[in-house]
């Protein structure tokens, strides 16, 4: 069985893995706050995941693109920016644009709030499988920003004349708050609370 | 175990991320050590690791600066063409209701990682040469290291390249110089990451 600080009656810093005793309230080395369990993980977690959502809403239903070619000017939304791609046949783009700002966004949403959930009620998977979970959400969650940066780049660049010329949308500045709410909403849940089912599942946990 | 009040704190590390309580040079002994649950990184003791991350963060440093006035890539179309910058498309957002995300997209894709190699180099240089950390090197290295999630060079160069291909049936697209010197901004940051040993660092600032 593993020995955990809080077994010991130690504190750890989440920062540099030092241990002080229970009543540090800052690590002396790095001088970063300690706590042996962020007590108030869950409502920041639920904060920002609620902000994410809000935020995704208007980023799929508003234009994230408007393109000008000479006779022809079209706004796209997200889902109908890879539609149109893939109707043209590049459906290896389409397939990313709809995992990057589709599938990824929506995944991690339900991924949190089952980890979030996992925490406070338990659940079936094993903590060291939520864990995988969790780490994967925080690795990926980054990479959603990638669309923003598309749409920088191709309005920065797309500006010729009368030949073709591309303008960022609305939906360019909510998709990219809802990427940060949505990091913040990971980055507060303390991982540590989903191992510490494991001390109490000796006796089986009621789900 | 005994109890461990006692004055042997600092030969203890805790996994950040799950809390298990290690003893310093027993786990898995020698210079590596992974947490038994979680398999997060605990340290990885390397003589060369501060010259290596130094060099490769003094390299970035160099690099990122040039690329930011030269282009990274040019398109034609109909006799037009247009080449653009990073900071074009960090200023794609400028001068509209979305100005805050210009701001943002400067933060992400050269504040912040421009910011956190200038703070890797003033802390771990004197640690380097042997000398006393300079002052502030503790607030400098945490800093740098709470901004790690959102210094995001490497998604923008992933971004280049999908927006390049998006372009290819619009018009002739070519890729610039400051293209390549991010990518080997982001091989040597990924160098850098892999290199770096927190622990070791702490320990080291600590003296």
């Amino acid at each position: 069985m593993t020995v955990t600080a809080r077994d010991k009656g130690l504190v750890a810093c989440r920062e540099c893995a030092r241990v002080w005793p229970a009543d540090h309230t800052h690590c002396e080395v790095c001088g970063n706050a300690l706590q042996s369990r962020d007590t108030q993980s869950l409502q920041k977690v639920w904060a920002w995941w609620i902000a994410g959502i809000i935020a995704y809403i208007p980023a799929n239903l508003y234009p994230m693109l408007t393109t000008r070619t000479l006779f022809h000017t079209s706004e796209d939304t997200i889902i109908a920016g890879a539609l149109d791609l893939a109707a043209h046949g590049a459906f290896g783009i389409a397939a990313i644009i709809l995992i990057a700002s589709v599938v990824i966004p929506l995944g991690k949403f339900f991924a949190i709030a089952y980890l979030a959930l996992a925490v406070r009620r338990g659940a079936r998977w094993p903590p060291g499988r939520q864990y995988i979970l969790y780490e994967v959400v925080e690795y990926i969650g980054r990479w959603s920003m990638i669309d923003v940066f598309v749409v920088a780049i191709l309005c920065s660049l797309v500006q010729l004349n009368v030949a073709a010329s591309i303008t960022p949308g609305i939906a360019a500045l909510t998709f990219a708050l809802s990427v940060i709410f949505t990091m913040l909403s990971a980055q507060s849940l303390d991982p540590r609370l989903i191992w510490d089912r494991i001390e109490t599942q000796d006796t089986k946990d009621p789900a | 175990m005994k109890d461990t009040a006692d004055p042997d704190l600092d030969t203890l590390i805790a996994c950040p991320k799950c809390d298990a309580l290690y003893r310093v040079g027993v786990v898995n002994k020698g210079d590596r050590a992974r947490c038994e649950r979680c398999h997060t990184r605990l340290y990885t003791r390397r003589r060369d690791a501060g010259l290596v991350i130094i060099t490769t963060a003094f390299a970035s440093a160099v690099l990122v600066i040039a690329a930011l006035f030269l282009p990274f890539i040019e398109i034609r179309r109909l006799g037009f063409s247009n080449a653009a910058t990073i900071v074009d498309a960090a200023l794609a957002f400028y001068g509209g209701p979305l100005f805050g995300l210009s701001l943002a997209v400067i933060a992400l894709i050269i504040a912040l990682p421009l910011t956190r190699l200038v703070l890797t180099i003033y802390t771990l240089t004197p640690l380097v040469l042997d000398r006393k950390p300079w002052p502030g090197a503790k607030r400098a290295f945490r800093f740098s290291e709470a901004m790690r999630p959102w210094s995001m060079a490497e998604i923008f160069v992933v971004g280049c390249a999908v927006s390049l291909i998006k372009l290819t049936d619009l018009a002739r697209v070519e890729i610039g110089p400051a293209f390549w010197m991010f990518v080997a901004v982001v091989v040597l940051m990924a160098v850098q990451n892999m290199v770096m040993c927190r622990w070791s660092v702490w320990k080291a600032l600590d003296r």
